[in-house]
């Protein structure tokens, strides 16, 4: 993967790209996207990948003109059409999840296929989701991971956790990318996707880890109840961050979309 | 000098081990906790020593806003606010403040306030604090990186609401109003003072110096760990070329404990003093700062929220620690007077935040502490800064002739007709 820019209506983005194949548009999560993550080397594989950052991630500045669902919804699209790209797979990994499915709920013509791993932007009184913004940062593995101690150990591989400079760039670069991701998910990670769904024409895959404990497997069926014709792979032993710990049969399902 | 008493209403009855059996005082803190019924005791005292603190003379007496938090049992400041001005004449209401990112639409503290002005007869001095992550974004669900804006619009508009004549169309990122006309509108002109309660945001240095505002610093941690950030403040004002640094431009809040000696100050304060430190800050670190409510700028200076507790917590530090350290200034008056002194000057702060009860103090200790520094202390302290006696900008204006409440003439009598012979 490298990393490129590219200009949009709202400034200068960095992407990923690497791969060849058929175009696919890759959407991070809250947590952010790096170079070397797994799920882009096992994407790029087999397509033409795109992995745009969000505003505040990736070293960027958050833009204060981007306020609310929809704002981040054209945003993206404004990414898309950027980069050149006509009716690519759109996978979201999460809030990736989120905006790749408001993209296909507000442009349906323009999405075929699309991938939904973990995504969030419901909400079921009964299977509450953590509020994530008020976990520390040894908190986290037990709702990210199936398997915390290998989770904790993936999230801090190659970190200087112990010094202290790294520790206040960790703080700054939480506080931006974290912010940003409030945009969409604070305090209830919903902005009102589950009446848009049914606007989706695209063919579905939804990806779920069975332990994930984050957005509880649960949330899967309201998306593929909301989704005409989408279909469902839940993958053992994987978390919400299944794209760190099973990137393979990630691919594999966004291959059976193609 | 303005010497403001002010009760933050911390819940007195925390269990001794609520430290160990729960997570937070503060946004999800245990419903069994709080009893009703004793709160009613409980609000009437402390608003009874509000009203105590105006008959000895203290300049204003100070209300805040938190939200489910067991410190602070004030989510209206208002309601309080409004019973003081009914049964006080002299002090100024200092309500420090009204979270105004979290009204919908913040038009309300604008009409709020203008009658709690009209009703205390101009006696109101305004808060407008953005408010704390626990209270803005944990309890109250505004999102974080949203909420300076939604704040900075929300001031905007209550100040247009105040001084406009006319009525307008205001329309905003997060209020469209075709007709703001509010009636009442306060009576000190243009505008009551404004206090704005920061905790280190450069940000909020600026507002205050644009709009000359006084920057308050409400810490917890004393006034000899406040140097920095009030130097800060002050660096700023001198960068920005603002025509005076008169020390009402800042405001400081300090816990203040009096009594007859040193000793006695450590034997009856001690223990209200630790239950304060160390059962009422116990706030979980994750609702601290919500990712987003701080900007990177701030952040980058260091400033991090106090509500970050010291390693090991409050709890370790012993009345020796927290009175040398200056987080509780104690003693006999005189020792008080002479930090209070190095406070106000090394501070250069003209407006003085008085945290005279503490924690679980019952009101008879209290009364006592407040009545020795109002009676031994602030009259020494009250010609400190005379230069600036005369800057009346940041400091209430009241009418000259005050309404007496509760004085009603005898009920309409109608004539009677002569009874027939």
């Amino acid at each position: 993967m490298q990393q490129k820019t590219i200009d949009t209506p709202h400034g200068a983005i960095p992407y990923l790209e690497g791969g060849s194949g058929e175009p696919l548009v890759y959407l991070h999560g809250a947590g952010g996207m790096t170079l070397q993550d797994p799920i882009l080397e096992a994407l790029s594989s087999t397509h033409h990948v795109y992995a745009p950052f969000l505003p505040g991630y990736g070293e960027t500045e958050d833009n204060p003109q981007l306020r609310d669902m929809l704002d981040y919804t054209l945003h993206t699209w404004d990414v898309v059409r950027a980069l050149g790209l006509k009716d690519p797979i759109l996978v979201g990994h999460s809030m990736g999840g989120m905006i790749a499915a408001e993209m296909a709920a507000v442009s349906p013509n323009d999405v075929s296929r699309l991938v939904l791993i973990a995504p969030a932007g419901l909400w079921d009184d009964d299977h509450p989701i953590p509020d994530l913004f008020t976990l520390l940062p040894f908190e986290l593995p037990q709702y990210l991971f199936h398997d915390p101690e290998t989770g904790a150990k993936l999230m801090t591989a190659g970190l200087r956790i112990d010094d202290p400079e790294f520790l206040k760039a960790y703080l700054v670069r939480n506080a931006r990318q974290m912010g940003m991701a409030g945009k969409l998910l604070f305090p209830v990670p919903d902005r009102g996707l589950g009446s848009r769904l049914y606007r989706i024409r695209a063919k579905t895959v939804i990806v779920w880890g069975e332990s994930d404990r984050m957005i509880p497997p649960a949330y899967a069926k309201g998306f593929e109840a909301g989704i005409a014709g989408s279909r469902v792979v839940e993958v053992p032993e994987a978390g919400h961050m299944v794209i760190l710990e099973k990137p393979d049969v990630v691919a594999n399902a966004v291959a059976s979309v193609a | 000098m303005k010497f403001t008493w002010f009760n933050l209403m911390p819940w007195p009855y925390l269990p001794d081990d609520f430290r160990e059996k729960n997570r937070s005082v503060w946004v999800d803190i245990d419903q069994k906790l709080f009893d009703p019924v004793k709160a009613h005791e409980v609000y009437n005292t402390y608003m009874d020593l509000l009203e105590y603190a105006d008959t000895l003379g203290f300049d204003g007496i100070g209300v805040n806003e938190h939200h489910q938090n067991g410190y602070g049992i004030m989510p209206s400041p208002n309601i309080i606010a409004a019973g003081l001005a009914r049964r006080t004449k002299n002090a100024a209401l200092v309500v420090l403040g009204n979270s105004i990112a979290l009204y919908n639409p913040p038009v309300r503290v604008a009409e709020e306030f203008a009658m709690l002005d009209c009703i205390s007869g101009g006696r109101l001095v305004a808060g407008f604090p953005v408010g704390t992550s626990m209270d803005t974004n944990y309890c109250y669900g505004q999102i974080p990186a949203l909420t300076r804006e939604k704040y900075a619009e929300a001031h905007d508009l209550i100040i247009r609401a105040w001084t406009e004549r006319e009525p307008f169309a205001f329309n905003g990122h997060y209020n469209k109003l075709r007709h703001v006309n509010i009636w009442p509108r306060p009576i000190q002109q243009p505008r009551p003072p404004v206090h704005i309660p920061g905790g280190g945001s450069v940000e909020t240095y600026d507002f205050c110096i644009d709009n000359t505002y006084s920057y308050s610093y409400l810490s917890f941690t004393g006034y000899i760990r406040a140097k920095a950030l009030m130097q800060g403040y002050w660096d700023q004002v001198a960068k920005r070329n603002t025509p005076d640094t008169s020390p009402y431009r800042a405001g400081f809040a300090q816990t203040i404990c009096v009594a007859e000696t040193d000793e006695e100050a450590e034997r009856l304060y001690s223990e209200h003093v630790n239950y304060f430190y160390n059962r009422c800050l116990h706030v979980y670190p994750g609702f601290a700062d919500a990712p987003g409510y701080r900007t990177i700028k701030t952040i980058q200076t260091g400033a991090l929220s106090q509500y970050a507790p010291p390693r090991g917590g409050f709890g370790q530090l012993t009345w020796k620690d927290l009175t040398e350290g200056g987080h509780v200034i104690a003693g006999s008056p005189d020792t008080v007077r002479q930090r209070m002194e190095d406070l106000i000057k090394s501070l250069n702060v003209g407006n003085i935040f008085c945290l005279m009860h503490v924690g679980n103090m019952p009101a008879d200790k209290c009364m006592y502490s407040t009545k020795l520094f109002a009676e031994k202390v602030m009259p020494k302290l009250k010609t400190l800064m005379p230069e600036w006696s005369h800057d009346e900008r940041f400091w209430c204006h009241p009418l000259e002739k005050l309404a007496t409440p509760g004085t009603l003439p005898s009920p309409y009598a109608p004539a009677r007709a002569p009874e027939h012979a």
